[in-house]
């Protein structure tokens, strides 16, 4: 491979949001989030409820900001039904008509977009999703994860330089899951520009360079992922163990600097470990040394609304 | 008008079962037809009496409203019309597609099955079965724009729908003279009356008023419907 200088400008779309903020009444979903989705794979990290939706319907112009803005390349997204010859949508929602057989869905959207040959891009979009097979059988026999693929399919039907997918790998198997993830890594390596959302980190880490960490409506965090993971694995774990002899158990722990912080309570010991790894191998050792038996050991802080909330407590200190 | 909204729109609309209810109402108005001529007394005055308040006054109303909300309002419910919306194509186009399929589908169920209901009552006397047709076919219209444009308003669109036909025009409408120039039900009996010599056919609405405020309700209520769709939101669940 040579390396030239000056390379042809290939076209790359960037969505941008300038503060934006979205409520409902005197619920605020969304607030004050400025972020830069440029090419290449980009996961929206958040806890459900988060406002990871509505983030991406204002990127998708379902939505209006109730401040701030929302453009794509600089030009205005809502109310602007041209962004769409760039955009790719893949709802979260259902939102296909079980009647039309998958080659009649893929193909409606293809004229819809008014391509030169609708019926080209439909085959090469169904086989991009390993959808051909099954092209020919209405949309209603389909199982969830196909007709997930068949939504793909006709997001991408166009070719769009943008690609928004709302929980796109919700409900799909293992296999199919791999072979999405793949193809939005190919696509977002073609230097499209992809935004998928997420509530799960090991999924948005496979997949994305850029994570943006999302949660209560805040933008709490971004980064590529090892950024992302080491400070939520930095973070100080809690956790509640049952024994045969808690006291013992408690001063043991204690004696251990992987431990911050320990309480006797009417439940068992609570501990605060601020090092997991070295916490989690040290506690069976101690039992085991000390002859107590652990009846229960569970982290109480382990939902994904506590590390969230850590990430914020953390960005906004 | 596009024609891959107008496909899937009445693929939706009469695919599935759904045709079974706009044919219901015009297999009812037939039927009763065809009794009456059976069992003999068939005159003028039964037909108009069964124009006025069965097919001008009960099944085009709820043919507008089964056809105008269903060309939209379901696939806005289930989110399926963001496949039509995620496509560069303006807006009040797709919204005047589908206003065109269900004007088509209220006027082929309603306006024919009224000419075929009337017509086998009293073939072509006084015009009545000309008249109605007619009237049915512009009110029909008129109906479909109107409850099109409920549909994209609100997601309660046949409550709203039955209320207005029931209470409004149905129930005010009888006892509020005032009411009654502004009901579509009126105006297409207006056309009606207009066509018809018959004189068992009267009106409360003037033709002068009745056609400019048909073609308001209906031009404004696609204009509305149109914009409104610009603006269509989705909350998600959140």
């Amino acid at each position: 491979m040579t390396m030239t200088t000056t390379q042809a400008p290939t076209r790359h779309s960037v969505v941008e949001l300038t503060q934006v903020s979205r409520w409902y009444g005197n619920v605020v979903a969304v607030n004050d989030v400025t972020m830069t989705i440029g090419p290449g794979v980009t996961g929206l990290l958040g806890p459900n409820g988060a406002g990871k939706s509505t983030l991406l319907h204002m990127m998708a112009g379902f939505l209006a900001p109730s401040g701030g803005t929302a453009t794509l390349d600089g030009r205005r997204i809502w109310r602007n039904h041209d962004v769409y010859r760039l955009i790719g949508l893949v709802p979260e929602k259902e939102g296909v008509y079980g009647f039309l057989t998958g080659w009649q869905f893929v193909l409606s959207s293809a004229r819809l977009h008014g391509l030169p040959s609708p019926a080209d891009a439909a085959a090469r979009a169904l086989e991009l999703v390993e959808m051909t097979a099954a092209q020919d059988r209405r949309i209603e026999t389909y199982s969830k994860g196909m007709r997930q693929r068949v939504k793909v399919a006709a997001a991408l039907v166009h070719d769009p330089q943008v690609l928004l997918l709302d929980e796109p790998f919700n409900g799909m198997d293992p296999r199919q899951r791999l072979h999405l993830m793949d193809l939005v890594r190919q696509l977002g390596e073609a230097g499209r520009t992809i935004l998928f959302s997420s509530h799960i980190l090991e999924e948005v880490e496979r997949v994305a360079q850029q994570i943006e960490v999302l949660v209560a409506g805040r933008h709490a965090a971004s980064g590529d992922f090892r950024e992302i993971r080491r400070r939520m694995s930095d973070r100080p774990h809690m956790f509640r163990v049952r024994s045969s002899d808690d006291r013992r158990l408690a001063a043991a722990l204690i004696a251990d600097a992987s431990s911050s912080a320990v309480s006797l309570t009417d439940q068992g010991v609570e501990v605060q470990a601020v090092d997991f790894s070295r916490f989690t191998s040290l506690l069976p050792r101690i039992a085991r040394d000390l002859g107590i038996h652990l009846w229960q050991v569970s982290p109480t802080d382990e939902d994904l609304e506590s590390v969230f909330s850590y990430l914020i407590s953390r960005s906004s200190a | 008008m596009n024609a891959v909204v107008a496909d899937i729109t009445y693929r939706a609309m009469l695919g599935r079962k759904r045709i079974w209810l706009l044919a219901l109402l015009p297999a009812a108005l037939i039927g009763m037809a065809a009794l009456l001529r059976l069992i003999g007394g068939p005159d003028e005055h039964t037909a108009v009496i069964l124009m006025e308040k069965f097919s001008i006054g009960t099944m085009l109303p709820l043919l507008g409203l089964i056809a105008g909300t269903g060309v939209i309002a379901p696939e806005i419910e289930d989110g399926t019309i963001i496949h039509l919306l995620s496509k560069p194509i303006s807006r009040p186009v797709i919204a005047l597609t589908k206003f065109a399929v269900a004007a088509s589908l209220v006027a082929v169920f309603g306006a024919v099955s009224t000419f075929v209901a009337a017509f086998l009552l009293i073939r072509d006397e006084s015009g009545v079965a000309y008249g109605f047709s007619l009237g049915a076919l512009f009110g029909g219209v008129a109906y479909a724009a109107v409850f099109m444009l409920v549909g994209v308003l609100t997601r309660h669109a046949v409550t709203v729908g039955v209320i207005y036909a029931l209470v409004w025009e149905g129930l005010v409408g009888g006892y509020v003279p005032g009411a009654r120039s502004l009901s579509i039900q009126q105006w297409a009996q207006s056309i009606a009356d207009r066509i018809s010599s018959s004189p068992f056919l009267s009106s409360d609405v003037s033709l002068g008023f009745a056609v400019p405020a048909m073609i308001i309700v209906t031009v404004g209520a696609l204009v509305w419907a149109g914009q409104r769709l610009r603006s269509l939101s989705l909350t998600g669940d959140e």
